[in-house]
């Protein structure tokens, strides 16, 4: 069990997310990062699955009822273990007692803004529709259907395999990079209404900045830059919608839909980031500037690919150190 | 102009969009429900999800050959026979105006009809449930009388409660749980659309239909 001691905000049980009920107008939720997530799970023998806690505000502190192995994967922020600093990206023991506290993530590491906390045995809360994630909007799944407080104790499972200790992972972070023009770089499909839009509006997506404004969340990120404008107004019917698609409504400004997105909308698409590239829109911060990059269907499966390897290798580097003996005293 | 032949598009590598030809109608959402229940069963596909007159297809794995895939859905859009739309009729008992439906003005000031007139139009026909969506047990809701459709707010309002009947340009709906929304909204219902802890979770599904009822206007 889990003891939360300073909860700051928006901190909610994810796991990689809720399929199947979108025709009941249930949206996917899940981690913003599921690279993150997975890669955790996977250095701690879980099911890639397995649900952990999302945390996007610090500092963030947590007091473990018993001794758990854990992992702090996604933003760098410096985690300590009673007043004893741990390495992300790190299998790790706690005894019972120890408090674990996060801070406001480095950026001179990785750019980066959500942690993700993952235990052994990964977050016990019901499967709800088929998933722990929280669903905020429908107030179920997750820790109450609710973001964590101060004060809430949340279970562990106990863990299938026996996890081992005193390892890491390189991040994707630092070895999947991709930049435009020293910014942080999203690769996109464009979307029905692409041709829509003045070839004005095409440029500026491609070829300026766009900073991630304060209004952005688990919902969407409502970006700021040179105004999209279609050649001619557009009325479309309510269709169905997914993370990561870039709508543009009235003003100009667009808006990228996240894990929390509505399941469906009516807003012109430009373009849709592509999976492969979803993790590091989650992990954009508010404030910074992304740049659009397009690409074509080859590539984004190809890019797809490219992080199902990543997560492979990383099960096989962590499945051949447990199998050597490795790592700590478990 | 409306298009002859169905339109597909990308959303990413995530899924695709097809958009059925012509005007809005239930003969043609009639063909969508049929058409995703017979996508649901490709082997590539994740869930297959109704819109307004079209049909999001969401991957289990993006096919390589795409062509393929989307050749494949055009023929059996060809194919499908329509499903029948003999759902059950619900009624829901409606307060309109008042602290319930702060809107209702703007739809008078819109449309230039009294309070009466829209309530005895917007009570009187029967809603047929089209697809669910936006947020958990919403109902998109096909056959409003468009004498009463109203553009959506310029601002949208932060927090519409559960309950919330609303009009947004030609539709009409009920909100299932609070939450934003640029609709107008002329009146509330107490109506449970959704618990986690019913089977089926949603009160209403695709095919069923519902007609509104006046439990009291508020003046």
């Amino acid at each position: 069990m889990i003891v939360v001691l300073s909860a700051g905000a928006l901190a909610t049980v994810q796991d990689l997310g809720r399929s199947g009920s979108l025709n009941l107008g249930v949206g996917w939720s899940g981690a913003m990062d599921p690279l993150a997530l997975a890669a955790g799970n996977i250095l701690l023998r879980n099911e890639e699955n397995a649900a952990a806690i999302e945390i996007p505000v610090f500092p963030f502190r947590v007091r473990f009822a018993r001794s758990t192995v854990f992992a702090v994967t996604g933003a760098d922020c410096a985690p300590r273990l009673d007043d004893v600093p741990v390495l992300p990206w790190w299998a790790q023991r706690a005894e019972a007692g120890q408090v674990l506290s996060l801070s406001v993530p480095k950026t001179a590491t990785w750019q980066a803004s959500r942690a993700y906390l993952c235990v052994a045995g990964g977050i016990e809360v019901p499967l709800v529709l088929g998933s722990r994630s929280t669903q905020l909007r429908g107030a179920f799944g997750g820790h109450e259907g609710r973001p964590l407080q101060d004060g809430d104790t949340v279970p562990i499972a106990d863990p299938g395999r026996r996890p081992r200790s005193s390892f890491g992972l390189v991040p994707p972070g630092l070895v999947l990079a991709c930049e435009a023009d020293g910014l942080a770089a999203v690769r996109v499909l464009p979307a029905a209404e692409y041709e829509c839009f003045t070839p004005a509006s095409h440029d500026a997506l491609w070829s300026t900045p766009w900073k991630i404004t304060p209004q952005s969340n688990r919902y969407g990120y409502r970006l700021a830059g040179d105004e999209l404008k279609p050649v001619r107004p557009l009325e479309l019917r309510s269709h169905g919608i997914v993370p990561g698609v870039i709508q543009v409504p009235h003003g100009g400004q667009p808006i990228i839909q996240m894990r929390d997105a509505q399941p469906s909308g009516g807003y012109p698409k430009i373009g849709t980031v592509i999976e492969a590239d979803l993790w590091r829109l989650g992990q954009a911060p508010i404030g910074s500037s992304i740049r659009f990059v397009q690409c074509s269907w080859d590539q984004a499966l190809d890019a797809r690919a490219e992080t199902r390897r990543w997560l492979k290798n990383a099960r096989r580097l962590v499945e051949l150190h447990c199998s050597q003996g490795g790592g700590g005293d478990d | 102009m409306i298009a002859q032949q169905p339109r597909i598009s990308l959303l990413g590598t995530t899924a695709l969009l097809f958009e059925a030809p012509g005007e809005t109608t239930l003969e043609t959402q009639r063909r969508v429900w049929a058409l995703a229940e017979r996508v649901t069963r490709l082997p590539d596909v994740q869930e297959a999800v109704p819109g307004m007159n079209n049909l999001m297809i969401a991957f289990a794995e993006p096919p390589r050959a795409l062509e393929a895939m989307e050749r494949r859905l055009v023929e059996l859009w060809t194919a499908v026979e329509p499903l029948p739309s003999e759902g059950r009729c619900l009624d829901l008992p409606v307060v309109y105006g008042g602290e319930g439906g702060p809107h209702l003005a703007d739809v008078v000031a819109h449309t230039g009809m009294s309070v009466d007139d829209i309530v005895a139009i917007h009570s009187a026909p029967v809603y047929t449930v089209y697809a669910l969506g936006s947020h958990p047990g919403y109902c998109y809701l096909g056959g409003m009388d468009l004498r009463i459709a109203t553009p959506r707010r310029k601002v949208p309002v932060l927090k519409i409660p559960r309950g919330a009947v609303s009009i947004g340009g030609d539709q009409t709906g009920v909100s299932a749980s609070d939450g934003p929304s640029g609709w107008n909204t002329i009146g509330s219902t107490q109506v449970v659309f959704f618990d986690v802890a019913r089977t089926p979770p949603a009160l209403l599904a695709p095919g069923d239909r519902v007609r509104f009822t006046v439990e009291r206007v508020v003046r």
